[in-house]
């Protein structure tokens, strides 16, 4: 089995874009939630049980063809920064990395699929993708799904179908989402209207940073709410549908701000990289906020190629769990600050200074504003 | 502003449109960190206390008295049920069947699952399903002393018995 350090050494495909277009839309995510028939959910199973359930699903998970060389372990046997890193790569999530006994995570060894084994149901099972594909990365958990449905008797119920903890994720068990980088809608101010859409028609949208309606880094998730009453493939499609539409929109607003005010845009940019140059201590917050921008500048033109899949490597590095995994101690929030300094700056030390924005014409001459109201 | 769950200082506000109405929850750090609000990957919470039957938007009642009501397989109650607002197995959706159709009331598309079906598993319970009607069907047939139908009923279930158990082999 892997070590965590193998593990976590390289940035996985699905954070730095890969070959897909990541612009706009940085990762595409399938969640599927199942139980075990018969036995106790984890929130209300004994310790005993608990165990007993990952004495079952531990092998069988670990003995699926994509695990092979990957890594298995149990949450008790990791450190709490090391569940922290799991926990900022969206390899695990945060209620999974505060339990210990009886919970483990099994993760493959390009960190593209993750199954948490007894989080709050028996198993969370998830795969992404860089860019807008979350057809391929339903494809792929739902392989694997069908492997372990041939080794255990999952939870199903004809009419409610797959049984959950929470009844809020009944039915076909699965979470969708997308990542989305929107600087162009927040500085055009927007974002709000666009999001409202996106919520009336029942899907969920929040910021990947920060809580509630605020986000750090203009990064926001878009997500299914309803599980129940369609199928797989609907949800998908009306999703999909929906996030490229958004996408679409991002991006006429990226062109309207250069042809509008590209001084504006301009300054935005070269302020972040000169910030991020010279800055000796910088908290998360504004180094986030710089990064977007940078990335912006990136997807304008005003950087070599090569800046995106960097300022995607930043964003997962310059979290506090990350800062003190490449430490290697334990850090202060001011010792945090001038580290994540350091390693931005040395990262964008070959990176020359910005050349004028300008804008490929990516919208092929449709310059037309997407549509909202068919959102 | 206190915690809407425990009442001490709050630390963590949430912040969520919801059908296009804007939703507030104050919590401290440590039921914001027992339910997972501040995990980026966690809708579960947000689901919970925001949804249709969310405990926020109603008062917290008083804890009822105990209706007697339990989970035959996990000893879930009906209390666990509305103190809660999740299940403590498989088994607990039948036993709170009338409960759960109340609950996923506007919480879904709809109240029928439409997608995928674990490999054989609903032949299987169809399967079973078939059979408890067959059988129920047999007894009352030979209580009724209709012979000629029990003797159908039982070929009946004999061949579904045969099925079953070759279906059985091959998973």
């Amino acid at each position: 089995m892997m070590r965590f350090s193998t593990l976590v050494k390289h940035p996985a495909d699905w954070m730095t874009g890969g070959s897909a277009d990541n612009s706009i839309v940085l990762t595409s995510r399938i969640r599927l939630a199942r139980n075990l028939s018969h036995f106790a959910f984890p929130g209300w199973a004994k310790k005993e049980q608990r165990k007993e359930v990952m004495a079952l699903l531990q092998p069988a998970v670990e003995g699926l063809a994509c695990m092979k060389d990957g890594f298995s372990k149990e949450l008790e046997a990791l450190d709490s920064v090391s569940k922290q890193v799991m926990v900022e790569r969206h390899l695990i999530s945060r209620e999974h990395a505060a339990r210990s006994q009886g919970s483990a995570a099994v993760i493959e060894r390009r960190q593209s699929v993750a199954i948490m084994i007894n989080e709050e149901d028996h198993l969370r099972m998830q795969s992404i993708r860089p860019g807008l594909d979350l057809q391929e990365a339903y494809r792929l958990i739902s392989e694997l799904d069908d492997e372990l449905a041939n080794e255990v008797e999952y939870a199903f119920d004809a009419r409610l179908g797959y049984l959950t903890t929470c009844p809020t994720n009944l039915g076909t068990g699965m979470r969708a989402s997308a990542m989305l980088h929107l600087p162009g809608l927040v500085i055009s101010d927007q974002i709000g209207q666009v999001l409202q859409a996106v919520n009336k028609i029942g899907l969920a949208v929040r910021g990947i940073f920060g809580e509630g309606s605020e986000s750090l880094g203009h990064l926001f998730q878009i997500s299914n709410q309803s599980t129940l009453g369609e199928s797989e493939e609907e949800i998908l499609e009306r999703l999909g549908r929906v996030i490229g539409q958004v996408e679409k929109n991002e991006r006429y607003a990226r062109e309207k701000l250069m042809e509008d005010d590209p001084d504006m845009v301009q300054d935005k940019v070269g302020r972040a990289y000169g910030l991020l140059r010279h800055a000796w201590l910088i908290p998360s917050k504004e180094a986030l906020e710089h990064v977007s921008m940078l990335r912006l500048g990136a997807d304008l033109g005003c950087f070599p190629e090569g800046t995106t899949p960097m300022c995607d490597e930043l964003l997962m590095d310059i979290q506090p769990a990350h800062l003190q995994l490449h430490s290697g101690r334990k850090l202060s929030p001011e010792e945090r600050d001038a580290i994540r300094a350091e390693i931005i700056r040395s990262r964008l030390q070959t990176l020359e200074a910005p050349d004028n924005c300008k804008l490929a014409d990516q919208n092929n001459g449709d310059n037309l504003p997407p549509d909202l109201g068919i959102l | 502003m206190d915690c809407d769950k425990c009442g001490k200082p709050a630390k963590v506000h949430l912040t969520q449109l919801v059908a296009g109405q804007v939703k507030k929850i104050a919590l401290c750090n440590e039921c914001a960190k027992d339910s997972g609000v501040t995990d980026p990957t966690g809708f579960a919470l947000a689901d919970m206390l925001l949804g249709p039957n969310s405990p926020a938007s109603a008062p917290l009642a008083p804890r009822p008295a105990s209706s007697g009501r339990r989970c035959p397989e996990c000893g879930f109650t009906l209390e666990d049920l509305q103190r809660v607002r999740r299940f403590g197995c498989g088994a607990c959706y039948d036993t709170f069947r009338a409960e759960v159709d109340q609950m996923i009331r506007g919480m879904h598309k709809g109240s029928d699952h439409r997608g995928k079906v674990p490999d054989g598993l609903y032949e299987l319970q169809q399967r079973r399903q078939r059979l408890e009607e067959l059988r129920d069907k047999l007894e009352s047939a030979i209580g009724a002393e209709n012979y000629e139908a029990a003797a159908s009923l039982r070929d009946e279930i004999r061949e579904l018995e045969i099925e079953a158990a070759d279906a059985g082999s091959s998973r």
